[in-house]
């Protein structure tokens, strides 16, 4: 059912649906306070703007990861890799203490900020799709195991390739975008002082990838996702190419986690093997998973929620829940620090969701439904579906 | 060129003794696999709560290598005992919270629910030990912690090294394995487990509770991450919230490399992943200059992803049909 209607109502019709005029206002409200962020915070002295950098880059994750989990319905444990993927990328192209620069393999005019992050937005996604080629075949839970071991041999072989990756020191004095001249005498730069203008820079990026996605998902390409989630054999029938479909699902989810990681890394100006262990990529799982899979715009909550407890909600509360431990004369309290909790607040958003909301706070209609509805055959659908024989 | 036998020797000699180690925990999750079709996530970390749980049970009956033989041996099936049963508590308690209200879910809800769990159940692992890595009281007598057997009890002339903690840990599986085949291919609750895995409908219709029946496969691999986090704990000396998503993970390779849901498949994947991780840490270095024991996780991985698009059946693959 669900199929038909995406294929009849696609194209320029779902855009006029997706944009009505309540979602107009919604965007004219918060779009413009979300700029204007950075003055607030001075205003009130917040002091916060670092964080929502980094929340805003783990948003962007969660968005890419969103059209691999979301859209195509494909688990995918290892995102975290494609993230130091970009990361790593821009660090090689632009520190001019990386190996590569020093042997002069990198043309003078490519160490700059804006052609790395195109070319590490490029080399993510072309791992997605070779990290996507041999594992399509496999079925749901399988692929996620695979993708995890992807996912743990990236940081792996970044942590021990000391030579090239500077091992567990990293790679820092990565190159950061060229000053923006405006008109009067005002200019955009974009030192480690100027979080206000990274701020405005990240929360760009996040609006573009923002309008492409938007854009995919309405997409015949998007359209076929959601056909080959709900079911693989309807859409192969369709005329849907299973393999295609999924590897540009896997390409194009990693490619923002491309840009991701080259924002992550130019703006910290530093990358380290351990800025994407596993629990990145559960972190992102769980921002996907407790916004609302399927919908980009629940995803974006999730991830400020998620992100909003690790970068900013331990740390505010740990002086008042400490106070308070003093008063009620609880020593456990009294020294809790709520930054050692992260790891039970992934694992409850996950748990909690799967059990009692599988479909997240912000559901996409057609997930909700799908994650209702009891799998279409109980008996277990075969594992190995033949994806030759669509091709 | 020379290949350096005794290290190769000793590398087997380890990798057999951690290998063992390895299958007891491949073994939860081929039998929870092979019944309710789901990666079991969490187990690497029921497994490191067995280990934790022996550390305070041991810690807290205050028996060291001081104490006289019989106290020792006592506490150490106590705790052995005691860190089986919580672990397998926890088994259980996971599947009745989650697991069991997603039966009928999409695939990926229940493994996303175990991730989940096994992100709680090592946050529970930092607030209960620390973060940092922590030893156990110490049971074994110094002497024998770096007894070679060979050397004392045959008196070869060798510097290939067996020491009892290696025998203990063999000693303490291969019992524990013929105890598990008997139950499943000797016992009516066996038979019924069997039945489940092959046809969950049709079990149901002859009569089989297939609550329970899951409830006890739930159990039993549980019980065995337990033992499993007993024996880790005394051949490593230390214990630490993280071990399990590593063990876990070397496991699950060593489940799949055998053929999920296939029993003798854990056991002969755990030997294989044990060995290849042996020789990762100890010989390769003498066959490639610069290799050591951080490229370990790489190559398991490695073979991890290689099983998996090669043949994600296994090596004792007859199970095709429900993997």
């Amino acid at each position: 059912m669900a199929i038909a209607q995406a294929t009849v109502s696609g194209g320029m019709r779902t855009q006029l649906r997706d944009f009505t005029s309540r979602r107009w206002l919604m965007a004219a409200i918060i779009i413009p306070l979300a700029f204007l962020y950075p003055i607030f915070d001075k205003w009130l002295g917040i002091g916060r703007i670092g964080s929502f950098e980094a929340i805003l880059i783990y948003c962007i994750l969660a968005m890419g990861l969103n059209v691999v989990v979301g859209y195509a319905g494909l688990l995918d444990l290892g995102y975290a890799a494609f993230f130091a993927i970009g990361a790593y990328t821009n660090a090689f192209i632009t520190s001019p203490s990386s190996y590569f620069v020093l042997k002069g393999w990198i043309p003078e005019f490519v160490q700059h900020f804006w052609v790395a992050i195109a070319i590490s937005w490029a080399v993510a996604a072309l791992f997605g799709v070779l990290l996507g080629a041999p594992t399509l075949r496999l079925r749901g839970d399988y692929l996620a195991i695979v993708t995890l071991g992807f996912g743990e041999i990236v940081p792996n072989f970044f942590l021990n390739a000391d030579k090239i990756t500077g091992g567990t020191q990293g790679i820092n004095l990565i190159a950061t975008p060229p000053t923006i001249p405006l008109p009067g005498n005002h200019e955009l730069s974009f030192g480690v002082t100027d979080q206000r203008n990274w701020f405005w820079l990240i929360l760009v990026v996040l609006l573009f990838s923002l309008v492409l996605i938007l854009r995919m998902k309405s997409s015949r390409l998007g359209r076929s996702w959601v056909a080959m989630r709900e079911d693989e054999v309807a859409a192969a029938s369709m005329g849907i190419n299973l393999v295609r479909s999924k590897l540009w699902a896997f390409g194009l989810g990693a490619s923002f986690a491309g840009f991701a990681g080259s924002l992550y890394a130019a703006a910290f100006t530093y990358v380290g093997p351990d800025q994407f262990l596993f629990s990145v990529s559960v972190m992102v799982l769980a921002m996907v998973i407790l916004g609302g899979m399927g919908n980009v715009y629940g995803v974006i909550v999730g991830g400020i929620l998620v992100g909003g407890f690790d970068r900013i909600l331990a740390d505010e509360l740990n002086r008042p829940m400490q106070w308070l431990g003093g008063r009620i004369g609880y020593s456990g309290m009294e020294s809790h620090d709520l930054g050692t909790d992260r790891f039970l607040v992934f694992g409850l958003a996950l748990v909690v969701m799967m059990v009692a909301r599988p479909e997240g706070l912000l559901p996409s209609q057609q997930r909700k439904r799908e994650l209702r509805e009891k799998p279409p055959s109980e008996g277990g659908p075969p594992i190995v579906v033949d994806l030759e024989a669509t091709t | 060129m020379d290949l350096n036998w005794n290290l190769l020797v000793q590398s087997i000699v380890i990798g057999i003794a951690s290998g063992s180690l390895i299958a007891l925990i491949a073994l939860g999750y081929t039998i929870v696999y092979g019944i309710v079709e789901l990666i079991n996530f969490a187990h690497g970390e029921v497994f490191m709560m067995g280990a934790l749980c022996a550390i305070t049970v041991v810690t807290a009956t205050s028996v060291t290598s001081q104490s006289s033989w019989p106290a020792i041996v006592a506490v150490a099936i106590f705790g052995f005992m005691i860190a089986m049963a919580f672990s397998a508590g926890i088994n259980l308690g996971i599947d009745r919270i989650a697991y069991r209200r997603l039966r009928s879910a999409p695939r990926l809800a229940p493994l996303i629910a175990a991730i989940g769990f096994s992100f709680i159940l090592q946050n529970i692992g930092i607030y209960w030990k620390g973060s940092n890595t922590v030893s156990p009281p110490a049971l074994i007598p110094q002497k024998y912690r770096a007894y070679n057997v060979l050397n004392e009890w045959f008196g070869l002339d060798t510097k290939i090294r067996i020491r009892p903690l290696d025998l203990m840990v063999v000693g303490v599986t291969i019992p524990l394995l013929i105890a598990l085949t008997m139950f499943v291919y000797r016992t009516k609750t066996g038979r019924a487990m069997r039945a489940t895995a092959q046809d969950r409908d049709a079990a149901a219709l002859m009569g089989i509770d297939v609550n329970r029946t899951i409830s006890i496969a739930f159990l039993l691999g549980g019980a065995l991450a337990g033992a499993a986090g007993f024996i880790a704990l005394y051949y490593n000396n230390s214990a630490r919230y993280q071990m399990g998503f590593r063990y876990g993970l070397f496991a699950f390779t060593a489940a799949v490399l055998g053929g999920i849901g296939n029993m003798t498949g854990a056991v002969v994947g755990g030997i294989c992943i044990g060995l290849v991780w042996a020789i990762s840490d100890g010989f390769m270095r003498t066959l490639i200059d610069g290799w050591g024991a951080q490229w370990t996780p790489s190559v398991i991985f490695g073979v991890l992803v290689i099983v998996m698009i090669f043949r994600p059946s296994g090596l004792f693959g007859e199970h095709t049909d429900k993997v």
